[in-house]
């Protein structure tokens, strides 16, 4: 597939092609973070988390829209405050999810997958009956717009730089909060063992709430992110909900590294693959391959050996 | 040991449910409905046989799969390559380029038939595909994985992977496989025309009997051994192991069960509905089917088919009038049944309250129960009301 190339070629499709795979990581990436520590640590499987990106991704949506006819002023900052607010909507809604749902569940993994399947659907609707069913997207400030010009054949969008920038900041936040904090170190105690952690005096019930919460708030961030390199549809969360999993299961459930280089794996692959053959194919390929290697380690890339 | 009989039919109250299920399929669907709704029908209880072969890996053996419509979809492919060759002699076929091959091909400069394909021009090869092909896959994905011990929630979002990856391979191969249209313009079996009102009577109660027919085998399996087994390796998996039982077997075993139960399903829908296509194989397709058996008890072979009818009238009628409101109620159904109840409709069915309520109270309860009672609503006749106690004041907990 490489004939008909020179090297120079090449080297500029697979810059070019890995810059693209680098939105897709990016996209991936913020997803999984969401899930690293919902999954990855509370062992809950939430269907519903591409609609806690979806979240963020309207309330991004609305603020342009409202900042775009009562102030037009704000709008080269609406996009960090959509942020912000992305985050605390996902986390507010997460947290009574938790509260009305999932703490009933923890016992049977099997059924929160279902359950949160159906408030995945029920979020859905209500999505599209509040906004329609059409696809829309904000107005983007005007500096996100644009490109930059490397070389003469490479050019990186300015709004692809302004998602890695994010992904990286919050990729660094989530590890900080996880493995540096008084706040994580309650999380993974109440992970490892809830008996004992609660007997040192750790309320496990609340630090479940809260990680259940954090984790929604974070596909929060993700979908207002997301708003700047596609469009938002009710469904447009629940596209990448089984390929986010897969990302995490194959990085290894709870490595936030093996997440990473898991989500950066797949979307390279994907992307370099699309270039050269059509995007269903690529798809085919990069998770057939996936699942391959996951039967060969079916716990992951990178992650603790644990006897079973 | 009981004899082959009381395994195949179960306990007398099984025997009365199988019985009465079949009063519903062959007697009083087809004498209340016409048959554009008979038809209808008869495509749900394809669904059933999944819900059933969910009971049985994912009620019994505990290995939820979210990638049935694989299997489903597989023995549904099977059977409409043959009636699609079928239907594509050079004859009909006589104003395309190429004439003999399925149209969608023609259309897509394919000048032969694919190597695949070929063996499909044989019906009994055709019968033999539509079981084995999906059972072979059901058997190479359950070893991989349950060799390795991938189960629980990693094992339901493989097999869902698995099932989204087949969806885009079958719509992106669009020359090989009809693509996201599915293979459609189904006419005859064997020259028999399928169309018409006749031959779908025929093909429902063919259906009704298949879904009786695999129900029996699987109640024969639960009574036996290896029910007993799939139900000790669900509660407590390596106590079974360390016993001395290689689990992975077992499951390996009623996974590949529950998927050529599937694979019936498909390949009668095929037949009954007149055409296949990937919408019928990927994510959402499977976990509606995974809610089907959840309605009707995962734990109920019967129930299986009765939620299935249940959800899908209520998809019907739902979708016909308020479109937008369907997936709210799918959506409260599955976390309804979930957190409520577990045990969907035959756990309603079996729950103490309701046989409280029907039951005849003791007399301890009209005697200690009524005097107990904080304001009994009418103390001449106890069991009038639904509110008194119906414990006996001194027995029990």
């Amino acid at each position: 597939m490489f004939e008909g190339y020179t090297a120079s070629e090449l080297g500029a499709i697979f810059a070019m092609q890995g810059f693209s795979g680098l939105s897709l990581f990016c996209v991936f990436l913020l997803m999984a973070l969401g899930l690293a520590i919902i999954f990855g640590q509370m062992q809950v499987i939430n269907m519903a988390h591409g609609e806690f990106l979806t979240i963020g991704a309207y309330t991004t949506y609305m603020l342009s829209t409202l900042s775009e006819q009562y102030a037009p002023w704000f709008m080269d900052y609406y996009f960090f405050a959509a942020i912000a607010l992305g985050f605390v909507i996902a986390f507010v809604v997460g947290w009574l999810v938790e509260f009305s749902m999932i703490r009933f569940l923890y016992k049977r993994p099997l059924d929160t997958l279902l359950a949160t399947w159906g408030l995945s659907l029920v979020m859905q609707q209500t999505f599209r009956s509040t906004f329609g069913a059409r696809e829309v997207s904000p107005t983007l400030p005007d500096w996100l717009l644009g490109s930059y010009q490397a070389s003469e054949i490479i050019e990186i969008p300015i709004n692809g730089m302004l998602v890695v920038g994010i992904t990286a900041i919050l990729t660094s936040a989530v590890f900080f909060l996880l493995f540096r904090s008084r706040w994580g170190l309650k999380v993974r105690a109440t992970t490892q063992n809830r008996v004992m952690a609660g007997a040192a005096g750790i309320n496990t019930a609340r630090v479940d709430r809260n990680t259940f919460a954090l984790g929604c708030g974070i596909a929060g961030v993700a979908g207002a992110v997301f708003t700047t390199i596609a469009s938002t549809g009710p469904t447009s969360g629940s596209l990448y909900i089984v390929d986010t999993f897969l990302v995490v299961v194959f990085g290894g459930a709870a490595s936030l590294f093996g997440t990473i280089a898991s989500a950066f794996s797949i979307a390279q692959a994907q992307s370099i693959l699309e270039f050269f053959l059509s995007g269903s194919m690529a798809k085919v390929i990069t998770l057939t391959a996936v699942i391959g290697i996951l039967m060969l380690r079916p716990e992951g890339l990178f992650s603790i050996r644990v006897r079973k | 040991m009981a004899t082959l009989t009381q395994r195949l039919l179960g306990s007398r109250g099984d025997l009365l449910a199988l019985l009465l299920l079949a009063a519903v399929i062959f007697l009083v669907l087809p004498l209340t409905l016409d048959i554009f709704r008979l038809n209808l029908v008869g495509k749900y209880l394809t669904y059933a046989f999944v819900a059933v072969g969910l009971v049985l890996c994912w009620g019994y053996g505990g290995i939820l799969s979210l990638g049935q419509g694989i299997f489903f979809g597989l023995g549904g492919y099977c059977m409409a390559m043959f009636l699609k060759l079928e239907a594509s002699n050079p004859e009909a076929t006589a104003i395309q380029s190429t004439p003999g091959i399925p149209d969608f091909m023609d259309w897509n400069q394919l000048t032969e038939l694919p190597w695949f394909w070929v063996p499909f021009e044989n019906f009994g090869f055709t019968l033999f595909a539509v079981l084995a092909v999906p059972t072979a896959f059901a058997f190479l994905i359950g070893l991989a994985m349950f060799k390795r011990r991938v189960s629980g929630v990693y094992f339901a979002i493989i097999t869902q992977s698995i099932a989204a990856i087949l969806t885009i391979l079958i719509i992106g191969q669009q020359g090989l496989t009809g693509g996201v249209n599915g293979i459609t313009d189904l006419r005859t079996l064997l020259g028999w025309d399928i169309r018409t009102d006749s031959a779908k009577y025929v093909l429902y109660f063919l259906n009704g009997a298949l879904l009786i027919g695999c129900i029996m085998l699987g109640r024969y399996m639960l009574s036996s051994k290896v029910g007993k087994l799939l139900l000790a390796l669900k509660d407590k998996e390596d106590r079974v192991r360390f016993s001395g039982y290689d689990v992975s077997n077992f499951k390996i075993f009623v996974f590949c069960v529950a998927a050529m139960f599937s694979a019936i399903g498909g390949a009668m829908f095929t037949l009954q509905v007149g055409f296949m296509s990937p919408s019928f194989i990927g994510i959402v397709p499977s976990i509606e089917m995974v809610i089907f058996a959840a309605v009707g008890g995962r734990m109920s072979l019967i129930g299986a088919v009765y939620g299935t009818l249940v959800v899908n009238y209520g998809k019907t009628v739902f979708s016909e009038s308020y479109p937008e409101m369907w997936l709210f109620l799918m959506g409260a159904l599955f976390i309804g049944v979930v957190m409520a109840f577990p045990n969907g409709l035959a756990g309603i069915l079996k729950s103490d309250w309701l046989r409280k309520l029907f039951a005849r109270p003791p007399l301890a309860a009209i005697d200690g129960g009524a005097a107990a009672a904080p304001a009994p609503a009418n103390p001449a006749r106890p069991d009038a009301g639904d509110d008194l106690p119906r414990r006996p004041a001194g027995a029990g907990r």
